[in-house]
Parts: C-alpha cells; structure tokens; sequence
C-alpha cells in the first residue's frame, strides 16, 4: 500500500505514468467515470481550503466514486482533543482512501503510520502539498510539452511558498532545467532549498530581486500569493506584498509560447488583465488539479 | 593521577571535552550496579582535553545515542584486561526521543504518544531535521 506524504516520494518515471494517466483521462473521460464504483474517498479537512477539498471530491465523483469527511476541525472530533492517530483509525475502517489536510507539519505522515488505506497529504501547514505539484507538474507539461531543458522563474514570497519549494524539487530530478528565484531580500528561497536539493542535483539557478531581468528567457513563470498570516507586523506585509505584480506590459516581455502559472487564490499579484493573455494558465491549470487528482487516486488505489 | 585499570568492561575514549556528564546521563550509567569512572578533561594529543568514561562491566550501549551527542567517541571492549574491539562512532542515521523538534507548527507538539525522531540529512554538516515536519534540529 502506497501513501503520497511528500512528491520526492513519487519516482520520475511514476510522476511520468500519473501525467500520462491524467492526459488519457482528459482525452477519454467516460472510459474512467466508474473506475472507483462503490468506492469511498475520506475528506479529513482538519483546517479549511474549499478549493482543495472541492477538486478531490470532483475527482473522486467523476472516478465513480463517494465522497464523505468534514472541512474544518470544529466539525471534527479532534474539536474534542482526539489525536490525529485515533482519528485515522477509525476512519480508514470507513473509507478506501484518504485526503488529509491538516494545520499541523507531519500530521497526515503521522496518519499514514495508522492507516489501513492510501493516505493521500492534501496539505500540512506551511510544509508539503504534493497534489498541487503534481496539478502543476501536469499544467507544465500540457503547456510546454516536457519537463527537460526548460527555464523556470519562480516569483513572490519564496520563502514560505511550500508550492515553490515542492515544484522546484520536483522539476531538479530533470535534465537541464534552469531556475530563476524572484524576490524580495526577506522572503528569499531558504538556503538549505539551494544547497541540499539543487545544488547536489547540478541545477542552474539565479537569485534576483528584479522580476523583468530574465522575463525574455522565461518559459513558465510561477507567481505566488505573498501570505498575510506569514507576517509578524502589518507594516512589512504592506511593504512587500506589492513588489511584484504581474501586468499585462510585463507579460508582453514573455516569450509568445511562455506560460504564467499561480497555486490560486491570487491577491493582486496578477492584474485582472492579465487573464485575457493567452500566455495566462493559471485557470487551466485549477482544471489539471482535478484530472491529476483522478490520475492519483487510481494508482494509489490500484485501479488499472 | 590514575584510575585503575578494568579487566572486563567499557572504556568511552576520545569524548570531546564537557559532554562526558551528558553521556552519563543519557545512558543512564547512573543506574548501573558496577563501578563507573568519569575522567574530565583528561590530556590528548590529538584532542588537546577529552573525557574518558570507564565502564567496569560489558554493557549494551545505545551507540546512536553516542554517536549523535559524542561523535569522536571511541568504544573500547575491554576482555581479560585487553581491547578486544575498538569501534569508532558516527553519526547515527535516525535519533529517537532524544532531540525534541522547536518547531510549534509540528505535529509532535500536539499529538500524544508520538515520539521524537530524528534523521541525518547532512552527514558533512552534520544536520538533523525531524522526520514530520523537517525542520532542522537546533
Ligand atoms: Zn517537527
């Protein structure tokens, strides 16, 4: 029995077979629409995220399947001060597979140390959220068409993106991959990111404060939200949360066949105008979510 | 000055100065019927000041514990007044329960019956990150 805690868990190759699953289902839908017949997926949403919690139970419906769970902790028995690993027991006598989102680092790892089936890590605080690497590995790659010999900028608050940090472990597994880190001195990408994942894996990298410097050589540039509740004072969220925002005259700058991505929601880091580009994928990209989602939950489920 | 020698134990050599307390009490030597000798800041050529422990029994040792408090440490078994195996530590892959994570977003802070562990991520370096939440123990 497989769980999905961390993406460095997936081999290149299975991150390979779950885009290509993916795209097959994209292609053919209704070969796969009851692939999971009288199957349960578990929504353990221990601290709210509609937008996750919604692309998992689409999936597991468009698979066939059922849904049950709760979306925030006061609905839950951990509101009564039951552990994480009680919970899990319990629950996986219910369901065949489990989505977890937790605010605590490590507590759907801890899950998959209790569970009798798949644990799948829907996002635990500020740590992993390997579905949404993978929902960005499969936009990249309907995109661009590979993963190899591709330029990246990342852009924003580098420093608690967790999206960031995944996909930039994720894309180092690849041949010739070159990484551009956009931002401001304080939410830099943390050194152990640099020196114990892409250093040891040859990458190519570049550290700017400068979002147009590289925007010619980009071919995707992932923005990300710069997070309020990671600030201690108001003043430098204020300060900073406007230092990179993506417009329309910077997009222009873009190669034509380059693509903006964003984990969504967005603040203002992307103009509204931006949308209408065609180079904007971010909406797409919310789509691949649910079809990877679906890639993932046959797998782990061991749906052929 | 000399602390004789043991015909049958352990001798915990090459100890960086100052942690040999910490050893007694991590490997609760305390607790031990036999006799047991702490030797501070003994001369070394190699380390200028080690500690030395003597054991004056052959016990089992948690090495990991050893090896991620006192890494230098040799470990003498000492047989009929002869070494009759020297091993030289390092830094053990996994610790449990014996760093706790600083982390306050871990899951470890909350959750009860967990136990602390531990993995080496950077042998050079020498680092440790908690396998739940990865942060790097301080
Ligand atoms: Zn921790």
């Amino acid at each position: 029995m497989r769980h999905l805690i961390d993406i460095l868990e997936l081999s290149v190759e299975e991150i390979d077979e779950l885009v290509a699953v993916a795209n097959d289902i994209i292609a053919n839908p209704e070969k796969y629409q009851e692939k999971c017949r009288h199957k349960k997926l578990a929504t353990l949403f221990f601290e709210p995220s509609t937008r996750t919690r919604l692309s998992f139970e689409a999936a597991m419906y468009e698979l066939g399947g059922n849904v049950l769970g709760f979306s925030e902790a006061q609905s839950s028995s951990s509101a009564k001060g039951e552990s994480v690993a009680d919970t899990i027991k319990v629950v996986s006598s219910y369901a065949d597979i489990i989505a977890m989102r937790h605010p605590k680092e490590g507590a759907p790892m801890v899950a998959s140390m209790k569970s009798d089936v798949p644990v799948i890590n829907a996002g635990d605080g500020g740590h992993n959220h390997p579905t949404q690497t993978l929902t960005d590995l499969l936009t990249i790659n309907r995109e661009i068409g590979h993963f190899d010999n591709i330029t990246i900028g990342f852009c924003g608050d580098l420093k608690f993106g967790r999206t960031v940090h995944s996909l930039a472990s994720a894309l180092s597994r690849y041949e010739n991959v070159k990484m551009i880190f956009i931002s401001p001195e304080e939410l830099r990408i943390p050194e152990h990111i640099l020196k114990e994942t892409l250093e040891p894996a040859g990458i190519e990298y570049v550290e700017t404060t400068d979002l147009m410097q590289y925007m010619g050589e980009l071919d995707v540039l992932y923005m990300t939200r710069v997070q309020k509740e990671r600030f201690f004072n108001e003043a430098d969220y204020i300060r900073l949360k406007d230092s990179y925002i993506l417009d329309l005259e910077k997009v222009h700058c873009m190669k034509e066949d380059a693509c903006v991505l964003h984990p969504l929601p967005r603040v203002n880091e992307i103009a509204i105008e931006v949308d209408e580009d065609p180079r904007a994928k971010y909406f797409i990209q919310a789509k691949c979510g649910k079809y990877i989602r679906m890639a993932l939950i046959l797998k782990l489920l061991e749906i052929k | 000055m000399i602390i004789g020698n043991i015909t049958n134990g352990i001798v915990l050599d090459h100890i960086q100065a100052g942690k040999g307390m910490e050893i007694y009490e991590v490997l609760k030597l305390s607790e031990l019927s036999c006799t047991v000798a702490m030797i501070n800041n003994a001369d070394s050529v190699k380390m200028g000041k080690k500690d030395i422990v003597k054991i004056n029994e052959v016990i089992d040792l948690d090495l990991d514990i050893l090896g991620y408090i006192a890494p230098t440490t040799t470990v003498n078994i000492i047989k009929d007044g002869k070494v009759e195996h020297r091993k030289r530590l390092q830094l053990p892959e996994r610790v449990v329960d014996v760093i706790t994570c600083k982390n306050p977003r871990c899951i470890t802070s909350v959750e009860r019956g967990l136990k602390q562990s531990f993995k080496l991520t950077n042998r050079e370096k020498g680092t440790y990150r908690c396998i739940y939440c990865e942060s790097e123990a301080k």
